[in-house]
């Protein structure tokens, strides 16, 4: 009895474990081919197009990882820019920046043969292996903002040059100022690479073309927000005739911003430097801050994916002194190690800076 | 050591063959590995270009580490443990191998400390859990941030690339269709395999799951078993860390970061209980391929990351909650009948 009781309970345990797989299976199947349509309405038929081989370009923008607002804004220039070449345009990312996960975003395009890959790296180096296969297939590589090995890639785009970065702000501060008096730099770290190398080139630029503006101090935040806030305080305290601060990193420009905002020196002290829109945006409004540079990362898109488009047409193969239209932005030419270069810094004011959001 | 074991052999543990054919049959096992088999067909169907070789070339070594890893685990949550620190080891492991070749070591030597201090960080888990007894959720937390806090102190922001071409061809070829590195996975599957089923340290490793007092008390020296299976799971994530390292061809400090739940999702996928003394090598083996197929399905049908891994924690409850739910409804069916 107590046996035929136990075979029962296991048939019957048997056929509610068949039952639950059964739902299971069924959920993910939901899943699945709910997924499924929903992509193919953004990339409109990708298997098709890939299939058949047909003219149509497929630009794929995969950047360091998704939900960022920064990639948000290329990726919505970069957007603009194919529905303008009359492609077909597709973002795909990580939700963590980390070079693991592009490779299989990478290995993924790879099988579905788009024309071009568009990627700011999350590593110089990692992503190398897996691009040498997509460009094997065939497909054409562009990076912007985060630059891979130069052997690994058709064509870097570069966002800024070290001395435009160097020359806007010092151009910036000078106008600011009336081009005389004392002037003084927030930086991050004390042996930030890009920060020393633009320090240096803003030392000689006001050298040379500056002559009364004096560099009395270079002080150091740490890229930490309430150190830059100290640093500003003591920076004022220490130098009282001190008409303007240059900030070249967003975290202290930003907690430079904040400490100027509350205090006397508000309007009196120009502050500039490099910031984004969304962390200076109310400094600017209230008049604390009158403009600050960076590039534009939606420019930084637009202009990558007519790179591509470019690499994908023949128009261009990555040799220096090609060159190619992108669109509202004119023409480019590629310079030394296939590289092209957006432009001057983009120098954001009280009258653009509601057009951006990153 | 078979000795000290004796006493577990007094218990029934061999069935009937009907019994164990049943078992096998219906067994959670079975049950992963049907929802791989309907997941892959699925995809195949439904996804254009999964259903190809190279589609599996990339999935395969994509979940190499996760496989690798997920071996020991499977041991130690089955003897209700857990190991939380192994993503943390397999980064210290590619710093590691990182900095000694950039010293100028040889890459062999440079991969052999690195599993020696796979070995050492699992010991120093094992020691403080077993020994010292404190709880393994704890210490595991503890080394997790301490393993990749000196990875990230010996390199900082920095990477070691530049691994020879030779290493870097090597954990990438493939025998036919097929990764090399799927291979030598294989052997160490055959070995955790037999451990866990076929020998009396995967008796032991039950019995500590499901009544550690009891095995006690039956003589296993379950203290000693554990310390083992935290040694495994340390010398198996530095393994992963040198193949991450070669793989990808770059030693980073942050390498990995978060695989220890990939890991640990995978093995509860694969049917073993997270309260120990249920699941088995073949399931595990199956739920991380289930998870690997699936994510890579997503991806080519170009369903967005937010989305693959929401349907990827669905899948996680789902099985979490299967077994519970097939009790409750066998139980209600039990009760009908008589």
């Amino acid at each position: 009895m107590m046996w035929i009781s136990r075979r029962k309970a296991g048939r019957a345990s048997a056929a509610a474990r068949v039952a639950v797989a059964a739902a299971t299976v069924a959920i993910l199947a939901a899943a699945c081919s709910s997924g499924a349509p929903g992509s193919e309405d953004s990339a409109d038929g990708d298997s098709s197009a890939a299939a058949g081989g047909g003219g149509d370009v497929s630009i794929t923008f995969l950047p360091k990882n998704l939900g960022n607002p920064y990639f948000d804004t290329s990726s919505k220039g970069g957007k603009a820019a194919v529905e303008e070449i009359g492609g077909e345009f597709k973002e795909v990312g990580p939700t963590e920046a980390t070079p693991d996960a592009q490779v299989s975003f990478i290995n993924t395009l790879t099988q579905q043969k788009v024309s071009a890959i568009v990627l700011s790296a999350n590593d110089p180096s990692a992503l190398c292996s897996s691009l040498d296969e997509a460009k094997a297939a065939g497909i054409k590589v562009v990076t912007f903002d985060s630059d891979v090995d130069a052997e690994c890639r058709d064509l870097f785009v570069n966002q800024a040059t070290a001395e435009g970065i160097a020359k806007a702000q010092v151009d910036l501060i000078s106008e600011q100022i009336g081009d005389a008096g004392e002037i003084a730099v927030l930086s991050a770290t004390a042996n930030a690479t890009n920060q020393n190398a633009w320090i240096d080139m803003m030392k000689t630029d006001l050298a040379a073309n500056h002559p009364n503006i004096t560099l009395v101090d270079v002080v150091y935040g740490d890229d930490d927000d309430q150190t830059s806030f100290d640093k500003t305080a003591a920076l004022l305290q220490s130098h009282p005739d001190l008409k303007g601060i240059v900030s070249p990193t967003t975290v202290g420009i930003a907690a430079a911003a904040r400490y100027l905002q509350t205090s006397d020196f508000k309007g009196k002290v120009k502050l500039t430097g490099l910031g984004t829109p969304n962390d200076m945006r109310d400094y600017v409004k209230d008049g604390t801050v009158d403009a600050f540079a960076l590039w534009n990362p939606e420019d930084l898109g637009y202009l990558s994916a007519f790179a591509a488009n470019a690499l994908v047409d023949g128009t261009i193969t990555g040799k220096e002194g090609d060159t190619f239209t992108a669109g509202k932005l004119g023409e480019y030419t590629v310079g030394p190690d296939a590289t092209v270069l957006l432009g001057e810094p983009y120098v954001f004011n009280a009258d653009n800076i509601d057009d951006f959001d990153f | 050591m078979s000795q000290t074991l004796t006493p577990a052999r007094t218990v029934p543990l061999t069935p009937s063959p009907a019994t164990r054919w049943r078992r096998t049959l219906l067994g959670r096992d079975s049950a992963v590995v049907g929802l791989l088999i309907v997941v892959v067909i699925a995809a195949s169907v439904l996804v254009p270009g999964f259903a190809s070789t190279t589609t599996w070339y990339y999935l395969l070594l994509d979940v190499f580490p996760i496989l690798l890893i997920a071996l020991p685990m499977t041991l130690v949550i089955i003897s209700a443990e857990i190991d939380l620190s192994v993503a943390s080891m397999l980064g210290l492991s590619s710093v590691i191998v990182g900095s000694l070749f950039e010293a100028g070591w040889p890459l062999p030597a440079a991969a052999a400390v690195a599993l020696v201090v796979g070995a050492v960080g699992g010991w120093f888990n094992g020691f403080l859990i077993t020994r010292v007894g404190l709880p393994s959720l704890a210490v595991t937390i503890g080394t997790l941030a301490l393993f990749r806090g000196i990875a990230v102190g010996i390199l900082g922001t920095r990477a070691v690339t530049g691994f020879p071409d030779w290493a870097q061809n090597l954990v990438t070829s493939r025998i036919g269709p097929i990764p090399s590195v799927i291979f030598l996975f294989l052997v160490l599957a055959a070995i955790f395999w037999i451990t866990l089923h076929a020998t009396a340290v995967g008796r032991v490793t039950y019995a500590a799951g499901l009544n550690a007092e009891a095995a006690q008390f039956a003589g296993a020296r379950v203290g000693r078993l554990k310390l083992g299976l935290f040694v495994a799971t340390g010398v198996m994530s530095a393994l992963a860390g040198v193949y991450w390292t070669l793989r990808y061809g770059t030693a980073r400090g942050d390498n990995a970061v978060g695989l220890e739940l990939s890991v640990v999702a995978a093995v509860l996928v694969g049917g073993v209980s997270i309260f120990g003394g249920r699941g088995g090598i073949v399931g595990v083996i199956a739920g991380v391929l289930v998870i690997g197929a699936l994510r890579s399905a997503l991806r080519l049908a170009d369903v967005s990351s937010d989305v693959i891994n929401v349907i990827t924690g669905f899948l996680l409850i789902a099985t979490v909650i299967a077994p519970g739910l097939w009790a409750r409804f066998g139980e209600r069916l039990r009760r009908r009948t008589t």
